[in-house]
């Protein structure tokens, strides 16, 4: 059982274009050579033996998906990156369109309430990230114990995160209804506060932890489950050599487990960061960005722009910097992740 | 503690007494908001907002009843002329002098959420078993750029997908329709099935597929007949996280479906009963929407690791 990170994550996390030196490690000698018997065989007969060349075949197996994802995925950004530069707007479809060069840009660059919702966003990434990662990686740590019953229990933890955000989201709305809702009773059971007095929707100081609470209940599982890879992939025999240098069990846990889980734990911020970034559907239901403004995250001002106010051009303006600030941040926070494995 | 016979790396017992203590406590809060949905979906209206919330109350069907049916208010005298209810549920709706005016558009949701996860699960995986043993098999030129570019379109915000996509169904005739959400869907879940049928793929020893070719099999048939039955523990797996991401989706489907073709999440926050959400009909709608995803949690346990991270982690 053990886990490791093998050599395919290395693609994963060399996400750096056009620099891989490295040539693909996945051909053996055997197709080499079987190349160098077609190579050697003149053209028609190669063809009449082998059908289709292996390029053209590589090609067949492989133009399907991304024919798929070049429709659906890059012709629309192609798109709205055109549409960013216009004032295109959706409900308007027959409206001369005009280009207005950057302005959608500036203009979304210079808009106070698109950088509340860019702090709105990162309050929320950063402390649900710190409690996941906390939780999680101690609930690991926990179970890596293997106490009698521990794959049962793992099993049972795991269960929130496979469920949809958005239909249970809906009804935490309900969990968390001042009068009638568990959690109030539940607080107010622990701490003595009547349920009554406090609204975790409604209030704008609590409204934005109400989501964190969600999010850590739903995600910490996700975090604990990685974490606990990392930490089967720690040989036993880095312990053993411990125990007999008479390493305390704080000064193991400092030097040994915590470094050698590190990429482990860096692999799961990254995913929930991502994900958290463009974080939707669970606040959507529980707040739809109320009260007021107070959680707004960045998903839904985009929806607010495009689909209520109909902006399309400069919603899509706002859309394509979004994607390019998630995709060079997590460029960065690969780079450091590539420099923690190499360590 | 320590110098006891065992070996000197397995926990001692108190360590796991207190492990097991922590992690059980953590398990059974966790289940709370799980149970209570199960609960409110078998309690009556009142039951379900009364203060403080009630934990033993008498069962009671109404809210699947709810769930499935679209009632109206009627006289007494109105409901008595009706002679004997048909069914538990037109019982349970005459004892609320209400009687059942037709199905709820529940039914119709649940279906669209089957027709297009089933739907585009099976085109996802069937495109992305080829094109991963295409990567994982041939020298395809900038193969690790490929994979890149198949992963980034992952991280792009739905919104931001939507916006375009939303514009260029309304022109194709594919807005609310099965058909548009299957082709969105399945081009979403194309990139999470690629990488993970690589990595189920590159431990299939290739030397198998090499004989079979020189016995005499084409490189197709030696695809279908010794590859694909190789790979079934991956490709199912990877069909039911397929599965589960197209059920649970929301931000596409409520943007782009509003009727015919709308799916179960956006659906289920939408229904309401008299004076408000129809709580326990809600439960009643998320407990059936939510088993299917238990069952599969727990067949999937073992490759939970590998799917979750796109196959960059495995066990």
């Amino acid at each position: 059982m053990t886990a490791r990170i093998r050599n395919r994550t290395g693609q994963f996390f060399r996400m750096r274009r056009f620099k891989t030196q490295v040539k693909s490690v996945t051909d053996t000698s055997s197709t080499i050579l079987g190349e160098a018997v077609a190579r050697a065989t003149p053209a028609p007969i190669a063809s009449r033996i082998r059908g289709l060349s292996d390029r053209s075949m590589a090609w067949l197996f492989i133009t399907p998906a991304i024919a798929l994802l070049l429709a659906v995925n890059i012709f629309p950004l192609i798109w709205a990156i055109y549409l960013s530069f216009t004032n295109f707007r959706a409900n308007r479809p027959n409206a001369a369109l005009e280009s207005v060069g950057l302005s959608n840009y500036s203009r979304v660059l210079n808009d106070p309430n698109i950088w509340q919702a860019m702090q709105t966003t990162a309050h929320f990434v950063f402390w649900t990230i710190l409690l996941q990662t906390l939780i999680g990686f101690s609930l690991a740590y926990l179970i890596d114990r293997k106490f009698r019953g521990h794959a049962f229990w793992t099993t049972i933890i795991l269960v929130p995160m496979m469920l949809s955000p958005a239909v249970v989201g809906n009804f935490w709305r309900f969990l968390y209804q001042p009068q009638i809702g568990l959690f109030n009773h539940i607080v107010s059971f622990l701490t003595g506060i009547p349920p009554s007095s406090f609204e975790m929707l409604g209030s704008v100081r609590l409204s934005p932890w109400a989501i964190i609470i969600v999010d850590t209940w739903m995600w910490t599982p996700y975090v604990m489950l990685i974490c606990l890879a990392g930490l089967r992939s720690i040989p036993d025999y880095i312990y053993e050599a411990a125990e007999v240098d008479r390493a305390s069990l704080w000064r193991q846990f400092w030097s040994i487990t915590l470094p050698m889980a590190l990429p482990f734990i860096m692999l799961a911020v990254l995913f929930r960061g991502i994900e958290n970034f463009k974080m939707f559907d669970m606040v959507t239901l529980l707040t739809g960005g109320g009260p007021g403004s107070t959680t707004e995250v960045a998903s839904i001002t985009l929806k607010r722009e495009a689909f209520e106010s109909w902006r399309t051009g400069r919603a899509s303006a706002f859309a394509i910097i979004l994607f390019v600030a998630v995709f060079g941040l997590a460029n960065i926070y690969v780079k450091a992740l590539n420099k923690v494995k190499q360590r | 503690m320590s110098s006891t016979a065992h070996s000197v790396v397995e926990p001692s017992v108190t360590s796991k007494r207190v492990a097991a203590t922590i992690v059980v406590a953590y398990a059974v809060i966790t289940m709370i908001p799980l149970v209570w949905i199960v609960l409110t979906s078998f309690k009556s209206p009142p039951d379900s907002i009364s203060y403080p919330p009630k934990i033993v109350f008498q069962p009671t069907l109404e809210g699947y009843c709810n769930l499935f049916t679209t009632r109206t208010r009627q006289t007494p005298e109105y409901i008595i002329s009706l002679g004997a209810p048909t069914s538990t549920c037109d019982e349970i709706t005459r004892s609320r002098n209400m009687v059942i005016a037709g199905p709820s558009n529940y039914w119709p949701r649940f279906q669209n959420s089957l027709v297009i996860a089933f739907g585009s699960t099976f085109l996802a995986v069937s495109l992305g078993t080829l094109a991963a043993y295409g990567f994982s098999r041939f020298k395809v030129p900038l193969a690790e750029d490929l994979l890149f570019f198949i992963l980034s379109t992952r991280m792009m915000p739905p919104i931001a997908v939507a916006i375009p996509i939303y514009l260029m169904y309304r022109q194709l005739g594919l807005s609310d329709t099965a058909l548009g959400m299957i082709l969105l869907y399945t081009a979403v879940n194309v990139s999470l099935a690629v990488w993970l049928l690589k990595g189920f793929i590159d431990e299939i020893p290739r030397e198998y597929e090499e004989a079979a070719m020189i016995d005499g099999y084409t490189r197709m048939q030696a695809f279908f007949k010794v590859v694909l039955p190789q790979a079934t523990t991956g490709i199912a797996a990877t069909a039911i996280f397929c599965l589960i991401f197209a059920w649970n989706e929301y931000a596409f489907a409520v943007l782009l479906t509003s009727g015919a073709a709308q799916t179960a999440p956006p659906f289920i926050p939408t229904i309401i009963g008299e004076g408000g959400q129809d709580w326990p009909a809600v439960a009643a709608g998320t407990t059936i929407f939510v088993v299917p995803i238990l069952v599969f949690t727990i067949l999937l346990r073992k490759q939970l690791l590998r799917g979750i991270t796109f196959g960059a982690v495995r066990k």
